[in-house]
């Protein structure tokens, strides 16, 4: 089954520079994907060529089954775009901009009157609709975009950063708007570059650094992808010796931190299963136990480092 | 619904030219440059030309008036929107660049005809009689499209900067207004002035309105109309061609 964002080597040069170098990756439909990456690691270039906004230099894109090179209106008509910055027509009310949209869609009025008003209502700017959008907030503004590529209810949304200098009631008004979007069928590709909301909201997420895929996967597999070495802190509720905790399937060492142990293991699935035989042996009970992951910050740090020419 | 087709595609020009007539030609001092331009420089040769008749320079005026507002607005409309970023968003959207240009045409040619519309009842309070009805209807449409065309070819340039490419075009449209028989008549031009005079659509739509007005014309109407309307679509075609070039250097 073909996936809603086929890549294959998709390239983008601007003079000597190559922005985007032969990514390769495909989004599954219904999924949340999260591409993440530095300043300037072509995240934006590849939104721009993945939504037909500038031509690819090379490698092919197809989006929802139509080649976004050759079939461009087809693959537009079924995609939402949030851009990086705000790109309403200021000199237009909300609801004007909503309403051009429609045409733009191919929406006929009653329709697009009717989305426009549910949506304005959703994202709190109903009563503002009929006010120029140069008076509005840069939170407004944005939620304002988030209506104006969510009209023709389209099945795949691309959202460039979209919290991005945003206050926290925008901010969460936008991710619980997107999370109820995706439960309701909504294929949503995400540039960002906050990990604690690439964490919290994405499926799988895809690493570019200077223009190279350095890394797909769900975050939490990503976050131990990158330590082969995991540690696990346990704490028991009577005294066990760490000569006993050391030398058993998965346990590398062991040291003392507090109350705790703080066990370094090459398999933690096989560390754990030793440390709860342990506690039945020596009857103590596992009073808690944590296992200590990198976090996605730390993945994504480790991982872009390591792609450094 | 096809939203490649052209019925779906022709709708959405008409959504973008809805726009850009909302956000860019009812606003004041365009719509007082598009009046008052032509009206000044038409007072400035009435009154230094007394030999010449009135409704020589009427015809003229509603030249002038027709070639200045349909070329006003249009070349600067895209390197607005993409200072603005909007022209991104309509890149983003299911329209074709073909569709967004023609929209910029058809609100630049309505821009036109309207207050070319105005020119001619102002001719016709003057004392001007009007001979030939339809054809100067079929020469305002024609020539309409003609310069709106003209229009969008002086915003392939691909800058974001409005006032280079407003530059550009005063630098183009004057010169062609004092070749195009406006405030010279062509039987009075040198040879090399006819020779520049016919590649300029400005003369054949200015011979057209004085048919319209006097009965008087320099080249047969029926040429007049044929050049005119294959101006309009080689300006048009090549128009849309170079934009669709250019475009991807504006995002």
């Amino acid at each position: 089954m073909p996936g809603v964002i086929e890549v294959q080597d998709l390239t983008k040069r601007y003079g000597s520079t190559t922005a985007v170098d032969h990514i390769k990756f495909r989004v599954e439909e219904g999924e949340i994907f999260g591409f993440l990456g530095p300043n300037g690691a072509g995240k934006t270039t590849t939104v721009r060529m993945l939504t037909g906004v500038i031509p690819m230099d090379e490698g092919s894109a197809t989006i929802l089954g139509h080649d976004i090179h050759t079939e461009p209106v087809q693959a537009k008509q079924r995609i939402g775009v949030v851009p990086e910055t705000s790109n309403a027509y200021t000199d237009l009310t909300a609801w004007q901009n909503l309403m051009l949209m429609g045409e733009l869609y191919g929406l006929d009025d009653t329709r697009a009157a009717g989305r426009a008003r549910k949506l304005l209502d959703v994202l709190g700017l109903l009563e503002k609709r009929d006010q120029k959008v140069q008076a509005y907030s840069k939170g407004m503004k944005q939620r304002l975009l988030l209506a104006m590529a969510l009209l023709h209810e389209p099945e795949l949304l691309f959202l460039d950063e979209p919290t991005g200098g945003l206050d926290v009631q925008s901010t969460q008004m936008i991710l619980g708007m997107l999370r109820d979007l995706n439960t309701g069928g909504t294929t949503i590709f995400l540039t960002t570059h906050n990990m604690d909301e690439a964490n919290r909201l994405c499926h799988r997420v895809g690493i570019i650094r200077s223009g190279k895929m350095v890394a797909i996967d769900a975050p939490e597999k990503l976050k131990t992808a990158i330590d082969r070495v995991h540690m696990i802190e346990v704490s028991f509720d009577r005294e066990v010796p760490g000569d006993a905790l050391s030398g058993h399937a998965g346990i590398l060492s062991v040291t003392r931190s507090g109350d705790k142990w703080r066990i370094t293991a090459d398999e933690q699935d096989a560390a754990i299963r030793s440390l709860v035989a342990l506690s039945r042996e020596w009857g103590a009970a596992i009073v808690t136990m944590s296992t200590l992951a990198p976090s996605l910050d730390e993945a994504f740090l480790r991982l872009t480092r390591e792609a450094e020419p | 619904m096809n939203p490649a087709g052209f019925p779906e595609q022709a709708r959405r020009a008409w959504a973008i030219a809805k726009k850009d007539i909302r956000i860019y030609y009812f606003k004041g001092p365009v719509l007082i440059f598009g009046i008052f331009m032509p009206v000044f420089l038409f007072l400035a040769f009435f009154m230094g030309s007394r030999q010449l008749p009135l409704s020589f320079l009427i015809s003229g005026l509603i030249g002038m008036t027709l070639f200045f507002t349909a070329t006003a607005v249009s070349p600067a409309i895209f390197p607005w929107e993409g200072s603005a970023r909007t022209l991104e968003r309509l890149a983003s959207c299911p329209i074709t660049i073909e569709a967004i240009v023609l929209g910029d045409m058809i609100a630049s040619l309505l821009f036109g005809i309207g207050i070319t519309v105005v020119t001619v009842i102002i001719g016709l309070a003057l004392g001007l009689s009007l001979l030939h009805g339809i054809t100067l209807l079929a020469a305002i449409f024609l020539a309409a499209c003609c310069f709106s065309a003209i229009g969008m070819l002086l915003a392939v340039p691909p800058t974001n900067v409005p006032s280079n490419i407003m530059m550009l075009s005063s630098l183009l449209k004057f010169p062609l207004v004092f070749i195009s028989g406006i405030f010279v008549p062509l039987e009075q031009m040198p040879a090399w002035g006819l020779v520049l005079a016919v590649c300029s659509p400005l003369t054949y739509f200015t011979d057209l309105v004085r048919y319209s007005f006097t009965d008087a014309h320099y080249f047969p109407v029926l040429l007049d109309l044929a050049v005119l309307a294959a101006f309009m679509l080689v300006f048009t075609v090549v128009t849309m061609v170079l934009h669709k070039r250019t475009m991807p250097r504006r995002m």
